[in-house]
């Protein structure tokens, strides 16, 4: 279907054409308090294109996959392409470029299908029924809930690329309430994997989100001040993100990063190695081909604390005078943007029992909220929630505070821990940061 | 209109007989409840970076969704084909939730009440793209016009037009055409080599074209981008700590849409999952404050002629001189908490479950003048702008982000200072709201709300507001 839309957009007139198909079925199960409290299924499919007539692009869409759906996406593409102006850099990857990776990189397991209502809908209730009974405390739950999605992406271009892959993914969570007089606070612990057997216990989530909730309780706000603080991995992970927005192309070449142009130097401190690799079999941020029918790869973004790379589609590879790393990402809609593989922070030499035992007075941030990271000058300023280190220990509960600093600062001192484990597209230990301000009383 | 001059009625032959099959079938097992909803979304964008038309999109969306509902239990399904064996299949997999036999009698489908809050009769995406491109090309010329120093200017242009119909086993059939545009533009300055700065600015709303030729126009959007981002070129390094706050009018009403909104949503209140859980009747803000959520202001970005699930929008009084007056209800949270609908039960598509949702929400103004507020303080933090915010409901602690705030010093706004968060407790905050201006703003027509990973477009306001005490995220 993807080459048949490609195939009637040059027919219409485009001089290039890429079309990308998706479907997708979901399944998921929430429940409550031992009740089934919603269930969903269903399953739908999309298609977009993109077309060049020259140097100008159009896109469009549809949910409508008949051939007439299809004829009036070719019609809406071609013509905004009027609309646009000319982009001397607009243009297709170059045929060389093309491909897929060969071998099986473990992105669909046939056991999630095979999974009955029934089943699924008993895992949540096990992991909500080991989160209730951790602790007297743990009085109320928003629910559990086990959700699966199996989908299959095809993707075509007028350059002869044609592929398509499958994958599945299924997951666990639960979130508890944990109460204690006036102080109320919820926390989650979910596990995600490609196939059944790579989730963890549902008896395990649930004891552990309900832990999570119940050290959250009675937590107090601190006096402003400035002090080591460290990211537990969830937590970390965040960083990755930041640090992705600061090095993917288009931040670059609008000059709106702070590490804009400062290929070959130290950004951050020696032990800082960050990678992007979409190659690793079974993990979330894997895909044979990127979204412009690019192969993936290993790209290393830091190595110890110098920037290497970007991270890049073809535009903004053109745009740079570089090469595209097969970073390619897209919806259905619109032009091709620029995501990550699995990019992840290397492991360092030191337990997180260590970094924490190493500080007198400390901040372990287990939660972030709101959005206060600014890509362009790398001021980072967020909410956050976590535990108070005290002579080495963890001692007690804090929220309702700030941390400030600066990407630029936190770069330079992060030191990771030995912990990482992949639980999503992004991973990290866990991170010690020597200085930043705590904003409270 | 009468049903068979309607959309689907038109567009895909759909019979008002063929619903009530379909209702039927959803509640074949059992049952309390069963709800129909039909959409075709028609969007385009166009957007201008780097002072060209790079991206220009356009297609359509439209599926059908189907729910039951028994007691507590919600069987959801959907389907992107509007073919009548695919809708009966949706219904057949959502009627699996409610084993036993048939609990309820459907009521016969009659036209429901609704407003008419946007009588717009032909929406932007209904014309040719040539005056919708032109939007993008004057906001980034006037943009860039505005000062040497602005170096980068992106302005997109994102309209849509949705058709929905409802029908419930209530009886109520309804159906709406809700139109929607915005128009932002996002500029970065630098000066002397330094850091980019960011400026944001944006509107629009349930409107016609015309609204950005006459009302707001990419020149006004334009000059407040570029305007913000030239501020934030001098702007020292904000405060940490606990401060006297004022936030100024219009779109930092995003306090409201945090610290009390949210947790005012009858999902979490009927779970006893929300900081306000229980608290009806209790003073959780300062006497000054009275927040209302309201669908059915003209043209607004978050007003609904008919909420998701076939109900009339109506204004919510949420809080009434500090005490705690009413949640946002949905269908299934009314039913449950036996409380009449507030018409808040909204979705992001036919993929998605309903649930209760802001509209428009805002702080009704109160008796001092801007001006005198900013004056009574002799150390704080202005806040002209924000970014966006988010909330723990279950602890009631909220952030939001101040993209353009002042320091005040002795009683007068002195240095720009640079972005940082602002985190409270939702119960607690409003307490120590101490004056509300008399200057009551709405925005202007940019919010998105996420929940549940469900986002769905809102308005906010607020009138000038000083809060005595809150903290605040800086370095300094």
């Amino acid at each position: 279907m993807a080459s048949s839309a490609v195939e009637q957009a040059m027919a219409a007139g485009a001089t290039d054409a890429e079309c990308t198909v998706s479907e997708g079925e979901e399944f998921s199960a929430g429940i409550r308090l031992g009740e089934v409290e919603t269930l969903k299924e269903a399953g739908s499919r999309g298609a977009g294109l993109r077309i060049l007539i020259g140097r100008k692009t159009g896109s469009s869409y549809t949910s409508d996959l008949s051939p007439e759906g299809i004829r009036l996406m070719v019609s809406s593409a071609i013509e905004l392409a009027a609309v646009t102006t000319d982009d001397p850099f607009a243009d297709l990857p170059g045929t060389g470029e093309l491909g897929s990776l060969s071998g099986d990189l473990h992105l669909y397991n046939d056991d999630v299908a095979g999974l009955q209502p029934g089943f699924k809908i008993e895992l949540a209730k096990r992991a909500e029924k080991a989160a209730l009974s951790v602790d007297p405390r743990i009085t109320n739950s928003e629910g559990a809930s086990f959700d699966s999605h199996l989908g299959r992406r095809i993707f075509a271009n007028s350059r002869g690329f044609a592929g398509d892959y499958r994958s599945s993914y299924c997951s666990i969570s639960a979130v508890p309430v944990a109460k204690q007089g006036d102080s109320m606070e919820r926390d989650y612990w979910f596990s995600t994997a490609r196939g059944f057997l790579g989730l963890e216990q549902p008896e395990d989530i649930g004891r552990k989100a309900a832990e999570r909730a119940l050290r959250r309780l009675g937590a107090v706000k601190v006096e402003t001040q400035k002090v080591p603080v460290i990211f537990e991995p969830r937590t970390a992970r965040s960083l990755l993100e930041s640090i992705f927005e600061a090095v993917e192309g288009r931040s670059i070449y609008r000059q709106a990063s702070f590490l804009q142009g400062r290929i070959g130097e130290r950004v951050a401190s020696e032990g800082v190695t960050v990678i992007d690799d979409g190659t690793i079999p079974g993990l979330f941020g894997t895909s044979p081909f990127d979204d412009e029918g690019v192969p993936t790869r290993r790209t290393p973004v830091i190595e110890k604390g110098v920037l290497k790379s970007y991270l890049l589609n073809t535009y903004s590879a053109r745009k740079l005078g570089l090469k595209t790393t097969g970073n390619a990402a897209r919806g259905l809609t619109g032009n091709a943007g620029i995501g990550h593989g699995n990019l992840y922070l290397e492991k360092g030499a030191r337990t997180p029992a260590q970094m924490i035992g190493g500080i007198k007075n400390g901040f372990y941030v287990t939660e972030l909220i709101g959005s206060g990271v600014n890509i362009a000058t790398g001021d980072y300023s967020r909410g956050a929630a976590g535990l108070w280190i005290r002579d080495g220990e963890l001692a007690f509960a804090v929220s309702e505070v700030t941390i400030a600093s600066t990407l630029q600062q936190m770069l330079t001192t992060l030191e990771a821990a030995d912990d990482l484990e992949f639980r999503g597209s992004t991973a990290s230990p866990t991170v010690m940061i020597a200085e930043m301000t705590v904003g409270g009383r | 209109m009468v049903f068979s001059e309607s959309f689907f009625a038109s567009k895909f032959a759909i019979q008002r007989q063929d619903l009530e099959n379909y209702l039927s079938d959803a509640l074949s097992q059992g049952g309390d409840y069963a709800d129909i909803y039909f959409e075709y979304l028609a969007t385009s964008m166009i957007a201008m970076d780097e002072s060209i038309v790079k991206t220009a999109t356009q297609g359509v969306s439209l599926g059908v969704g189907v729910r039951v509902i028994s007691g507590e239990r919600t069987g959801y399904a959907y389907s992107d084909d509007l073919n009548p064996e695919k809708i009966r299949k949706a219904a057949k997999v959502a009627a699996c939730i409610a084993s036993g036999p048939a609990k309820v009698e459907k009521s016969p489908l009659h036209e429901g009440q609704k407003r008419n809050l946007y009588p717009v009769l032909t929406a932007p995406n209904e014309l040719g793209f040539t005056e919708r491109v032109d939007l993008v090309k004057r906001a980034e010329k006037s943009a860039r016009d505005y000062d040497p120093r602005i170096f980068q200017v992106q302005a997109t242009y994102a309209d849509s037009l949705r058709h929905v119909m409802v029908a419930n086993s209530d009886g109520i059939l309804n159906f709406d055409r809700q139109p929607m545009a915005r128009l932002s533009v996002a500029a970065l300055a630098r000066q002397n080599g330094g850091a980019p700065q960011h400026g944001h600015s944006g509107g629009g709303g349930r409107v016609e074209l015309d609204f950005f030729l006459t009302e707001k126009t990419p020149e006004h959007f334009a000059r407040e981008a570029a305007r913000q981002a030239i501020v934030q070129l001098d702007a020292v390094e904000a405060p940490a700590g606990e401060q006297t706050v004022v936030l100024g009018p219009g779109w930092p009403g995003v306090l409201l849409h945090e610290a009390v909104g949210h947790g005012l949503e009858a999902d979490f209140n009927r779970k006893k999952t929300s900081a306000f859980s229980g608290r009806i009747g209790q003073q959780v803000a300062s006497k000054l404050c009275t927040v209302v959520d309201d669908g059915t202001m003209n043209k607004r970005r978050g007003s609904l002629n008919v909420d998701d699930e076939g109900n009339p929008t109506q204004r919510n009084v949420l809080i009434e001189n500090g005490i705690l007056r009413g949640y946002l209800q949905d269908a299934l949270s009314s039913r449950i908490m036996n409380s009449p609908p507030t018409g808040n039960g909204r979705r992001e598509s036919y993929e998605h479950i309903p649930m209760p949702r802001m509209t428009n929400t805002f702080m009704l103004s109160g008796e001092s003048d801007p001006e005198e507020i900013i004056r009574s303080v002799p150390r704080g933090l202005y806040c002209a702008n924000f970014g966006g915010g988010q909330v723990d409901i279950t602890s009631g602690n909220f952030v939001f982000s101040a993209s353009e705030s002042y320091l005040i010093e002795d009683g007068k706004l002195t240095r720009p200072v640079r972005n940082a968060t602002l985190i409270g407790n939702g119960p607690e905050a409003m307490k120590f709201v101490s004056m509300v201006g008399n200057d009551l703003k709405l925005d202007e027509g940019i919010g998105v709300c996420g929940k549940e990973g469900q986002s769905v477009p809102v308005g906010v306001g607020i009138p000038t507001v000083r809060i005595d005490r809150m903290t605040v995220g800086g370095t300094a």
